[in-house]
């Protein structure tokens, strides 16, 4: 039997990274352990650079569990791209703190192997296994700066969540496999096109648990109550990683197995998915309201962009996927950018995350002011940003497909988180007494990171015809 | 044709009963004579010393995990002894990646001191 191991490639190289990386810490001195996070930017770069080089492949591996088609690249890249951003953002956060550099970077490198076999994951086993080498890297990595009580309560409560939601996930799947002898993506949805609207029981609660394990992973709705605290426990830039990252692998699995595989039976889930897009949406705002830091802040305007994008997986078919995948990475950007400037305020041991703190940083440093403006006006959806192109697409798509009444509460949404994205820029610009935001020359890295994120959030805005036409290809090319 | 689950619940059902039939049994017609030594927990035959709720120190919790990763790759080289000759070159390769990752793994536990006791 012939095997083919080129669509591995990406995956094995962040693998070999981070085994690098993992390898090295415990051989280099402590003061040049700073080189760690160069080796691990350039293995990323690597698997980018490879995955750029696959696009159009449509090879899959090991008798199809793993399918590198255009939909997995595009996730890749998004994943090399967030992790990149990530470590960039987190030199300077690591050396104020103690944590330990070795294992930080070779565990945000091991997670991004599994969001990687996520996206391309044509079998549900697969898909479960790189959930968890995902989930069980994010676990550790909350709970990484081991001072801080915060953290240790992150950690062990995304922990147990986490394991609950893949007990779900991990039933559903028997339950599928019980009916329809297969856990290859492919064969399932050949089964329940078969067997047009009479599906035994078996299936359909099998959708429906995997259903409620992946709606665990975006925080939607009724399972949302553990992400303002795990958010605001992590250390900062992966928060930003789990926001963005983690987010768009859980998404991933919905636009493949959900809006593709499962959509003969959409009927079955469609209507429930219609009600967690609107409650997600609304509960998420209206609670983002309410806070005084904005780290907790950025936590909940997480759920209603999860809201935003579950939109797309209700609208479905080629409108609503594409558009799920170009906001995903219209929504990397502008959030790894809100929390790198987050992370621009941090001094010392002391996390600076509160409206009070933001005051008067727009006049004290005019960058990181203009950079914050430009990611909250996209977050809230004003053009010409990326987030408005985004959001633009989805309530298309919305439309197109029927569902006005979710582009109309959207839009609604959109104007409600308004009042507390604007809140940060009034405070960094009308008011006095914030505290003092890292210069340049203490934290060059992390400029240069806001700078791609601020490129990034501009160029999607202004230039989206490029990266919409490849989103739509990406989504077209599933099997 | 009856559901072929039919019989299974119907297993269900009579287990159900003699189970129930049985306790309520011992509980009506059995003899009870409690005594302080009938109440004390079974450790073996030895009069049990000390409370059984004392505190472990954590480094055991280190050793039941390496011991855990340790013995799946053993539990995985078995099948692969077994099909050696129809997986050929490539099984061997693939073992080898599969046991140099899991080496690193032994020399990031042994650098970072997680085989010494004290």
């Amino acid at each position: 039997m012939e095997t083919n191991l080129t669509p591995l490639l990406p995956a094995a190289e962040v693998t070999l990274t981070a085994l690098t990386v993992l390898l090295l810490d415990l051989f280099l001195r402590e003061e040049e352990k700073g080189f760690l996070a160069w080796i691990s930017v350039t293995g990323l770069a690597l698997a980018a650079g490879m995955a750029f080089f696959l696009w159009g492949s449509q090879e899959g591996a090991f008798r199809n569990t793993l399918l590198l088609d255009d939909f997995a690249l595009f996730f890749t890249e998004i994943f090399l791209g967030t992790a990149l951003l990530t470590i960039l953002s987190s030199i300077h956060y690591l050396r104020e703190t103690n944590i330990r550099s070795g294992e930080y970077y070779a565990l945000i490198l091991f997670s991004t192997t599994g969001m990687i076999l996520m996206a391309a994951a044509n079998d549900l086993i697969l898909f479960f296994l790189g959930l968890e080498t995902m989930s069980v890297g994010v676990y550790i990595l909350t709970g990484m700066w081991r001072e801080r009580v915060e953290a240790s309560e992150a950690a062990m409560k995304y922990f147990l969540i986490g394991a609950f939601a893949t007990g779900f996930l991990l039933y559903g799947i028997a339950l599928i496999f019980g009916a329809t002898g297969s856990t290859n993506l492919t064969r399932i949805s050949f089964f329940l096109s078969l067997s047009f609207h009479q599906w035994p029981l078996l299936v359909i609660a099998g959708v429906y648990l995997v259903f409620i394990g992946l709606a665990f992973k975006i925080g939607a709705f009724p399972f949302h109550f553990w992400v303002p605290d795990v958010y605001e426990g992590a250390p900062t830039p992966i928060t930003g990683f789990m926001s963005v990252a983690v987010k768009a692998a859980a998404f991933a699995g919905w636009a493949r197995i959900f809006v593709h595989q499962f959509s003969v039976v959409e009927h079955e889930w469609g209507v429930p998915l219609h009600a967690l897009a609107i409650l997600t949406m609304t509960v998420g705002n209206l609670l983002a309201i309410a806070q005084s830091s904005v780290k907790r802040m950025l936590a909940y305007s997480s759920i209603a962009h999860a809201g935003y994008l579950l939109i797309g997986v209700v609208a479905g078919k080629e409108p609503g996927g594409s558009a799920l995948l170009f906001y995903l990475l219209a929504y990397a950007p502008m959030t790894l950018g809100a929390f790198a400037v987050l992370l621009a305020l941090k001094d010392g041991e002391k996390d600076n995350e509160s409206y009070d703190d933001f005051a008067g940083v727009g006049l004290k440093r005019p960058f990181l002011g203009m950079a914050m403006s430009i990611f909250m006006l996209s977050l809230a959806g004003f053009p010409p940003l990326s987030g408005f192109t985004g959001k633009f697409y989805l309530f298309r798509s919305a439309i197109v497909s029927g569902y006005t009444d979710l582009a109309i509460i959207g839009a609604l949404n959109s104007l409600l988180s308004v009042i507390y994205y604007l809140r940060v820029i009034v405070k960094m610009y009308m008011e006095q007494g914030g505290v003092e935001a890292q210069p340049f020359a203490k934290a060059p890295c992390l400029y240069v990171a806001i700078v791609i994120a601020v490129l990034g959030t501009v160029g999607l805005g202004l230039l989206p015809a490029r990266a919409l036409s490849l989103s739509g290809v990406s989504y077209l090319s599933l099997r | 044709m009856a559901d072929p689950y039919l019989a299974v619940a119907i297993l269900f059902f009579f287990a159900g009963i003699v189970v129930l039939a049985l306790l309520l049994i011992a509980e009506k017609v059995g003899p009870k004579k409690p005594s302080p030594v009938k109440g004390e927990p079974f450790e073996s035959g030895n009069s049990p010393k000390g409370d059984a709720r004392i505190r472990f120190p954590v480094k055991f919790y280190l050793i039941a995990m390496l011991f855990l990763i340790f013995d799946i790759e053993v539990v995985f080289l078995y099948p692969w002894a077994i099909l050696f000759r129809r997986l050929g070159i490539l099984g061997l390769v693939e073992m080898g990646i599969f046991l140099l990752i899991l080496v690193i793994g032994f020399i990031y536990a042994w650098r970072k001191g997680a085989l010494e006791w004290e």
